[in-house]
Parts: structure tokens; C-alpha cells; sequence
């Protein structure tokens, strides 16, 4: 049964429609076959700062291309929502469009308005935004003490809307309300689909909607060999843009943590079938990738011509990196499905896992298609990863973990993390562009990139030698999950 | 108490929790915030770079879910505090309290009581992002850490026992991106009268050694047009500490000079005992290597002939719209128009701040709006630029930074958000930070015919 349901305001919690978690200290597999029978998340007795699903939410609206962004809260609820216009100014290019300033608005929640309220206040910004800014869509995002004072933020939304004649849409991602920091790319998700995107009229056979973040155009050279083209959403899209998301002949996810609720929602709501594997990391799912997209399209033998030419134009260099790389211990710090992902990276280039630190874990996607669970399928081809850490991005867990594993190498995908790799002396690699490490090109990519940072382990030798260490000798010679289970 | 409350465009502060900033710039401080569980990320994100020893990711957070927000979260605070002594090293913690924390009315003051009657270094503050923002809760976390902490060690730092040492309130960490940079040129000038300075936070601070000892000090130095006001008030009350009050950051040497003077002058008042002789010939000193490059750079700002700029818009603080407005237009010759605090000035504190800036020159009003709004006001600046001929100049965040391109301006990065710029230890007050200032309005200028 599909949880979504856009008849609601807000959409439903990650742990809720999911059973996401997040705690839990093993290994790999044990929890694949755990997330099958009902598994339960652990409590900390001890937790640091997290992230809240309000960055999220404000990440995928401020990245549209003509979104206007309203934080409901107080001042601080935006505060590094500047970040998302840096990330806007570097991607932008890569992207064909102009940089433009994102435009970032707070209401400003000042005491007297958690006892009054503040509707009033909401939709008079409302209202001064759209002058300002004239965009393509408002994005108003609740914070805590607004969830708690239980201001209307949607039926002022739906009234905004009717008056500008432009979307209005009320996301609500209040910090308190998940424990799952990416339950924020769902709410907001679930608000494009609600207001944005629109009952296809025509189907465009050749468009696949890619969910992504703001990777590079990889999907396009892949898609070409079937008559496909890619549209990738949400960031860098208008409303406008956006609005067709419904018409495309499919819908396939960079990132299942990132587009599970989307993709289904397209599926379910607008008819475009979600592509039924995962993401194209690793040789073994780069094949089972172009396998289904050729099943999907009823073009089964170019996907095989593909593969062939692909496997005899880079199987030679992925085995050149692949002896080099031999016998390497690496360890992940990862957001769930980038990080395995990763996994499966290390794996096809032949390195050993020393562990992982998995901030969060969904047991099942909102497909509820086993084929999209990529640690099941880490498992398979590549084997089991030991020290299976599901963090939820408690630093003294990472670091607790990585202190003892001591691995070569230190794979990140998120900030903060790389800085305790390089603590201890540890190599240590970060990419942002989630789409680097896909498909051929990208093992070798990602590979050399591996090769580049064991070499150069100057600056982190230095460092380890320097580094503060708040930590006590006590805490790191503790259990990964001592206050995962309960102790006082 | 913040006055502004209406919708701010690309804010240039953060909420009152922000003011766990304050906490980290302590040396091996930890704040541990009683909040949701993104508030920490947001400052992180606001300031970046930001980390210190404990801060960022590394702070304990009771991290609230529905469950809390409901029931209550004391328990939850109980064992993070607990389990803080375990897990981190530290010699202060702080907690803090988030929108939260302070709707559900959790009783956190009786339990950090507990452990404060265990004799544990911990303070509590109220910082509900909804109640203030970070210029303000800095002075409240201050407050608390003196009210709770300092007052403990009285009996070992007798209220003005040492007739030298002064206590210094400057720069709010972090907030000023220089805070670092200006605290040790701060206190390298004030050294040079003979003065012992606490300068309580930062690498040159000797951390929780040097608060207990804030009574012992003689006098107090605030150096801020408005925010930590609030401190010296306190210590004047709780010491009997009185204190100089320099209105703005003293940047380049006019307002060095002055600074330095009327410190000296109101030292030997309040009893410090100090060689005037040598005090001045410090002064004089510094005064003169100043000189010495501005004398090597007054052909440069006269004849070069590719568009230097003529005036400056200053998107800051009220502490460096001052300092700076003043700097620009006596010791580099730019001249301030439309100036914008966008920092929340109370409004009691504006015509002074008005007064002040009016004051520099009796040729011309410099402008200045209070006006938190910088996406607002960024639309004014729009509007007055066919007011000024020749070249313009905009000092503000990495916002600005499209505002300048837009306008055809030069542009330097001072304020937060600042993610086009690097700040390690550079400093803007006194002699030195000038000529900084200097170096980065002309290379700027000059970066446009690389």
C-alpha cells in the first residue's frame, strides 16, 4: 500500500511510512535481513546536533530556479539557507542557467507572535515577496515554534495562492517532527507534487525525470542509445519546468534517500512509471541499470550492445585501478543510499570494507520494490560490510568507529565528516557530485580519485599530528553503540 | 531587547541561540544546546568554519522530537549532560535552550542547579531563537557564565584587586568575522600603555582561568555601539568595575589614537599606574609605521587613473558602519552615502549611532538607515546609484557581492554570510587593521584589470 497521499498538508514521517531508523550497530547483512521482519530503532542516551528536515526542505526549495523561500519561524531557522545560493553559483553552469541570487525570506517570529500567532504576519510577507521577487513559486516552510503554536500555515498559503495567481505551497518540515533529517526532502517533494506539478495532458515518450541533486549531466550520453533524453528535478527547474514532471515516459532516482517519495508519488498520482532498479553504481548494477531501462522501453538489445561496448572500453583501465587499489581498506560516512552506493563503489574496485557510518536506514523505499534496495544488492555482489554503523550523524559514533577501524581510506559524500578521517591521519575523499561514481566512467573517476588521495597523504599526516581532539581516551575505547543501548 | 519584527530578506545575524558562538570562542568550552535537532546545523551553516573545540557537529544536543515537545525533554538534557562528562573533555559547558525547550517550559535551571551544586563548571541560558537574536544573547551568555560560574571563584579574585588589568568586551566571536584578528590587536595595543588585558575569548585568552578572574580587574573596556552593553552594566554592579566606552571598532589611526588616549586618560583615573611617557611613545610609535605606508601609498590614491572608487555603501553591523565610515572617508579619501546597519540596533541606541557618524564630518550627512531587511535594502542602494558619479564601492556579506557586479561596484567581503571569503586572523581595528582595510578595498579595485 502506497502511503502517499497528497490530500494531506503535510506528508507522512520517514519512520512512520518507512520504518526508518535511526540506530542500529552490526553488520550488513544482518540488517537487510532485519529490515525484512519489522526492525525496531534504538534510542541514544547521548546525541549530538543532527540537522533538522527544515534544511532539507529549504535545500530543494531555494534550488528551483525561480522559487521565492519563506521561512516561518524565527531569524534562525534560515540561517544557512545562504549556503544553498553558493551551491546555486557553482552548479548553475553545469546546468545551463544563469546564477541568480536565491531569494531567501524569514518571518522574523518574535515572541509575542508565538503567543498571537502569526498568520497574520505570514501572509502579509507572503504578499511582499511576491512584489519583491515576482517568482515562479512561494515555498513556505514551518519551523518549531510554529508547529507548536499551530499557526495555519496552509489555509494562508491557499488564500495567498488564489489572490497572486502563482503557487503558494506549505511545506511542513518542523524540526521536531522526524527524527530522519530527510524526511525535509519529502515534505517539500510532496508540496511540488501537490502544487506543482500538473495532470499530464500528453505523455513525452522520450523524457525520463531524473530526481537528483545537482550532479553533472551523466544520464544524458547513457539515455541517448534508447531514444531518451533526461529531465532532471527538482534544482534548476522553473515552476514552469517543473509543471511537466507528470508527462515523462518514466522517472528514475540518482538517490533513493533523496527521491523515494517523489518517484512514487509521480508513479501513483500522474502515471510515470518509476524505473524498478537503483542507481548505476558499481558494474554489476550499471548492467542490471541499462537491463531495465531497455526492459522498461522494450529495447532489450541495445541495452546489451551498450553494456558490451561500455565493458570493452573501460574494463581494461577499471582493472588497471583495481590492482592498484588491491587489499585497501576504505570506510563510509555517508547519507543512506549515497553511502551505499560507495559500497558498492569499494566493492566492484576491489578494496575491503573496514565499516560504515550510515546516518539513517529505510528498510524499503516507497516503491516497496525490493530491486531499489541497494544494500541487499551490496551484500550480493560484493559481500558483507562489517561495522555496520546506522549513525544517524552522531560524530562521537564516527569517530568512535573510525579511531578503532583505522581503514586506508576515508569515503564521505556529506560536510563534517572527512574532518575526523583527517584527525587521525587518514586519507580522506569527499565528493559532492553525487553522480561522479556511476556507471564505467565513473569507477575510474572515482577510482583515480581514490589513487589521488591515498598518494597525497602529506597534509593529513601533518594534521593528525596537531589536531584537537575533545574526545576523551575513555569514549574511544567504548563500544560504537554503548548509548545506543540504553546505558545512563 | 531586538526591535525589528517585521520579514527580513537575506539575514545577516542569527537567533538568540547563534550565541552559542560565544560559548565556543571560550577555550575549551562546550555549549550543549536544549533545542530541535537542526538549530545547531543552522548556526554551523550561518557562520561556517565555525567549529572551535567543541562546537558544530561536536555539540551535545538534546535534539527534540515529538515526544519532548509533548512530554517534556528534561530527562532527555539529564543524561546528555551526563553523559557530556564522559564523552567530551571540556571546562565549561553551557546549556542552552532552543524555541523548544523554551515553549514546552522545561525547568533546565533546577537541573543544571544540580550540577553546579556537585560543583560542576555549568551554566544555563534562556535563548529561544523567537526571544533575541545573537547580538543580544551573546551579552546574555555572558551574563549567565558570570552570574553562575565567576561568582563562585570571588574569594580567590578580589573585585579590583589588580589596578593594571582590564577586562575588554569587543568583537562578538564569529559574528565579527575579524573577532580573532582584532581581540590580539586589542590586546598588543593595550599591552603597549601597560595594561594587563582580559580578553576572555579566542587563542589569546587563557579560557576559564582568565573569567574567574574577571572581578580582579580594575576597569572594564566596552568597545561596541550597543550590544554588550548589558556586560559592563553587570560587572559595574556586581564589582564595582567602571568602564571606557569607545562607541565603535577603532580602525586606522585617527580612531586608534583617540581610542588608545582616552583609555589611557580614564586608566590613570581610575588609579592604573602607568608611565604617560612611555604609553605615548608607544603610540606615537605605531602611529608613525602607519604613516610611513600611507606616505608610500598617497601617489597611488592620487594619480592612479583607472577608476578607483569615489564612495562607499556599507551593508554591516552599527559597530563597523561607524568605524569604517569614519576610516574611508578621513585616511583613504572614499566617501560614505547611504549606509545600512543591518544588524537590529535597539532603537534607543540610533541617534547616538546617528550622532556619531554625523560627527565625522561638517561638510556632508552621511546617511544611515537601521534596517535588518539587507535584501531591502540592497533595492535602495539600487535606487541612489545615479545619485554618485565615478566608481562605488559596496563592503558587506557574500550577498552583496552580486548586488556590486550588478551595479558595476567594487566589492569587499566583511560580514556574514561569508562564503566568498577566508577570514583566519586578520584584523581591522587599530594601526594595522587599516592598513588591512586598505589592502583589501584596493586590491579589490585593482582585481578588476587583472
Amino acid at each position: 500500500m502506497s502511503k502517499v497521499n497528497l490530500e494531506l498538508p503535510s506528508v507522512q514521517i520517514r519512520e512512520i511510512r518507512l520504518n526508518s531508523i535511526t540506530g542500529y550497530s552490526g553488520d550488513a547483512k544482518d540488517l537487510v535481513h532485519e529490515s525484512g521482519c519489522g526492525i525496531k530503532d534504538r534510542n541514544r542516551t547521548f546525541t549530538q546536533c543532527i540537522g533538522c528536515s527544515n534544511g532539507q526542505a529549504g535545500c530543494m526549495a531555494s534550488m528551483m530556479s525561480d522559487s521565492a523561500v519563506i521561512s516561518h519561524g524565527p531569524v534562525g531557522c534560515s540561517s544557512c539557507f545562504h549556503e544553498y545560493n553558493m551551491t546555486y553559483r557553482v552548479n548553475a553552469p553545469i546546468h545551463h542557467k544563469e546564477n541568480a541570487p536565491r531569494k531567501i525570506f524569514t518571518t522574523n517570529l518574535q515572541e509575542k507572535d508565538t503567543v498571537y500567532g502569526g498568520v497574520k504576519k505570514l501572509s502579509e510577507t507572503i504578499h511582499e515577496v511576491y512584489e519583491r521577487t515576482k517568482p515562479g513559486v512561494i515555498f513556505v516552510l514551518s519551523t518549531c515554534a510554529v508547529g507548536i503554536v499551530g499557526d495555519d500555515v496552509e489555509s494562508v498559503c491557499d488564500e495567498a495562492e488564489k489572490e497572486l495567481g502563482i503557487p503558494v505551497v506549505s511545506v511542513v518540515c518542523e524540526g521536531f517532527r522526524s527524527k530522519v533529517w530527510t524526511t525535509g526532502f519529502d515534505a517539500t517533494y510532496h508540496g511540488m507534487a501537490r502544487k506543482l506539478i500538473k495532470k499530464p495532458e500528453k505523455r513525452s515518450e522520450d523524457t525520463v525525470n531524473i530526481i537528483n541533486f545537482w550532479g553533472k549531466d551523466a544520464f544524458g550520453e547513457w539515455l541517448a542509445p534508447f531514444g531518451l533524453k533526461p529531465h532532471y528535478i527538482s534544482p534548476f527547474n522553473t515552476a514552469e519546468e517543473l509543471s511537466h514532471a507528470g508527462e515523462a515516459a518514466a522517472t528514475f532516482q540518482a538517490c533513493s534517500t533523496l527521491g523515494s517519495y517523489l518517484a512514487a508519488a509521480l508513479e501513483q498520482e500522474y502515471g510515470v512509471p518509476e524505473i524498478p532498479t537503483a542507481p548505476p553504481y558499481g558494474i554489476a548494477q550499471t548492467d542490471r541499470w541499462f537491463r531495465a531501462i531497455g526492459k522498461a522501453f522494450g529495447k532489450e538489445d541495445i541495452a546489451e550492445k551498450v553494456i558490451a561496448e561500455k565493458k570493452e572500453k573501460y574494463l581494461p583501465e577499471i582493472d588497471k585501478i583495481r590492482k592498484q587499489l588491491e587489499g585497501k581498506t576504505a570506510y563510509v560516512a555517508a547519507g543512506a543510499a549515497h553511502g551505499h552506493a560507495l559500497l558498492d563503489v569499494l566493492g566492484e574496485l576491489g578494496m575491503k570494507s573496514a565499516g560504515a557510518s550510515i546516518f539513517h536506514h529505510d528498510p524499503v523505499y516507497d516503491s516497496e520494490n525490493p530491486n531499489h534496495d541497494q544494500l541487499a544488492q551490496r551484500v550480493g555482489d560484493y559481500g558483507n560490510v562489517p561495522r555496520f554503523n546506522v549513525c544517524n550523524k552522531q560524530e562521537y559514533e564516527l569517530v568512535n568507529a573510525l579511531y578503532k577501524a583505522k581503514p586506508d581510506i576515508l569515503l564521505a559524500r556529506h560536510g563534517g565528516m572527512t574532518l575526523w578521517g583527517a584527525k587521525l591521519g587518514i586519507p580522506s575523499l569527499l565528493v559532492g557530485d553525487e553522480h561522479l561514481s556511476m556507471g564505467y566512467e565513473g569507477l575510474i573517476e572515482y577510482g583515480k580519485l581514490i589513487l589521488d588521495t591515498l598518494e597525497h597523504d602529506e597534509f593529513v599526516k601533518n594534521f593528525q599530528q596537531h589536531a584537537l581532539n575533545p574526545y576523551t581516551k575513555w569514549w574511544l575505547t567504548q563500544d560504537t553503540d554503548y548509548f545506543q543501548r540504553g546505558a545512563k | 531587547m531586538a526591535n525589528y519584527s517585521g520579514l527580513i530578506e537575506q539575514e545577516r545575524y542569527t537567533c538568540a541561540i547563534g550565541a552559542l558562538q560565544t560559548v565556543v570562542a571560550i577555550r575549551h568550552a562546550v555549549p550543549l544546546l536544549h533545542s530541535g535537532p537542526g538549530c545547531g546545523s543552522m548556526i554551523a551553516g550561518f557562520f561556517e568554519r565555525s567549529k572551535g573545540y567543541a562546537g558544530g557537529d561536536t555539540s551535545p544536543c538534546t535534539a527534540f522530537t515529538e515526544k519532548e515537545v509533548v512530554f517534556g525533554g528534561i530527562e532527555k538534557l539529564r543524561h546528555n549532560i551526563e553523559n557530556t562528562y564522559k564523552v567530551l573533555d571540556t571546562d565549561l559547558q553551557v546549556v542552552l535552550t532552543g524555541c523548544t525547550g523554551g515553549i514546552v517550559g522545561d525547568d533546565v535551571e533546577s537541573l543544571v542547579m544540580e550540577y553546579q551544586d556537585k560543583g560542576k563548571p555549568i551554566v544555563w541560558v534562556d535563548t529561544p531563537g523567537f526571544k533575541s537574536n545573537n547580538l543580544v544573547a551573546h551579552s546574555s551568555v555572558v551574563n549567565a557564565i558570570i552570574d553562575q560560574y565567576v561568582s563562585r571563584f570571588e574569594e580567590e579574585n578580589e573585585p579590583r584587586s589588580e589596578r593594571n588589568t582590564v577586562n575588554l568586551f569587543a568583537s562578538i566571536p564569529y559574528q565579527d568575522p575579524f573577532w580573532k584578528g582584532n581581540l590580539r590587536e586589542y590586546k598588543r595595543l593595550l599591552e603597549g600603555l601597560g595594561l594587563k588585558v582580559n580578553v576572555l575569548f579566542g587563542p589569546e585568552s587563557e579560557g576559564v582561568k582568565e573569567w574567574q578572574q574577571i572581578p580582579r580587574a580594575n576597569f572594564n573596556i566596552l568597545v561596541s555601539p550597543w550590544y554588550g552593553k548589558t556586560i559592563v552594566d553587570k560587572l559595574k554592579r556586581e564589582y564595582g568595575q567602571d568602564y571606557f566606552w569607545f562607541h565603535y571598532p577603532p580602525i586606522g589611526a585617527n580612531a586608534t589614537r583617540e581610542f588608545l588616549e582616552g583609555v589611557l586618560t580614564f586608566a590613570v583615573e581610575q588609579g592604573a599606574k602607568i608611565d604617560s611617557g612611555k604609553a605615548f611613545s608607544f603610540i606615537d610609535a605605531e602611529e608613525n609605521s602607519y604613516y610611513e605606508e600611507i606616505d608610500n601609498l598617497a601617489s597611488f590614491l592620487l594619480e592612479f587613473r583607472y577608476g578607483l572608487p569615489k564612495y562607499v555603501h556599507i551593508l554591516h553591523d552599527a559597530g563597523y558602519v561607524t568605524g569604517l565610515s569614519r576610516f574611508l572617508l578621513h585616511e583613504t579619501g572614499i566617501v560614505p552615502v547611504e549606509q545600512y546597519v543591518v544588524d537590529n540596533t535597539p532603537a534607543k541606541y540610533q541617534e547616538q549611532i546617528q550622532e556619531t557618524i554625523r560627527s565625522f564630518s561638517g561638510k556632508r550627512d552621511i546617511g544611515v538607515t537601521f534596517l535588518p531587511d539587507a535584501g531591502l535594502a540592497q533595492q535602495k542602494i539600487r535606487e541612489v546609484k545615479e545619485k554618485h558619479d565615478g566608481k562605488g564601492l559596496i563592503i558587506g556579506s557574500s550577498w552583496d557581492g552580486d548586488l556590486a557586479k550588478e551595479l558595476d561596484d567594487a566589492y569587499v567581503c566583511a560580514a556574514h554570510p561569508m562564503e566568498l571569503r577566508l577570514v583566519l586572523t586578520t584584523n581591522y581595528v587599530g594601526f594595522t587593521g587599516g592598513l588591512r582595510v586598505i589592502e583589501d578595498v584596493y586590491n579589490t579595485a585593482l582585481k578588476i584589470y587583472e
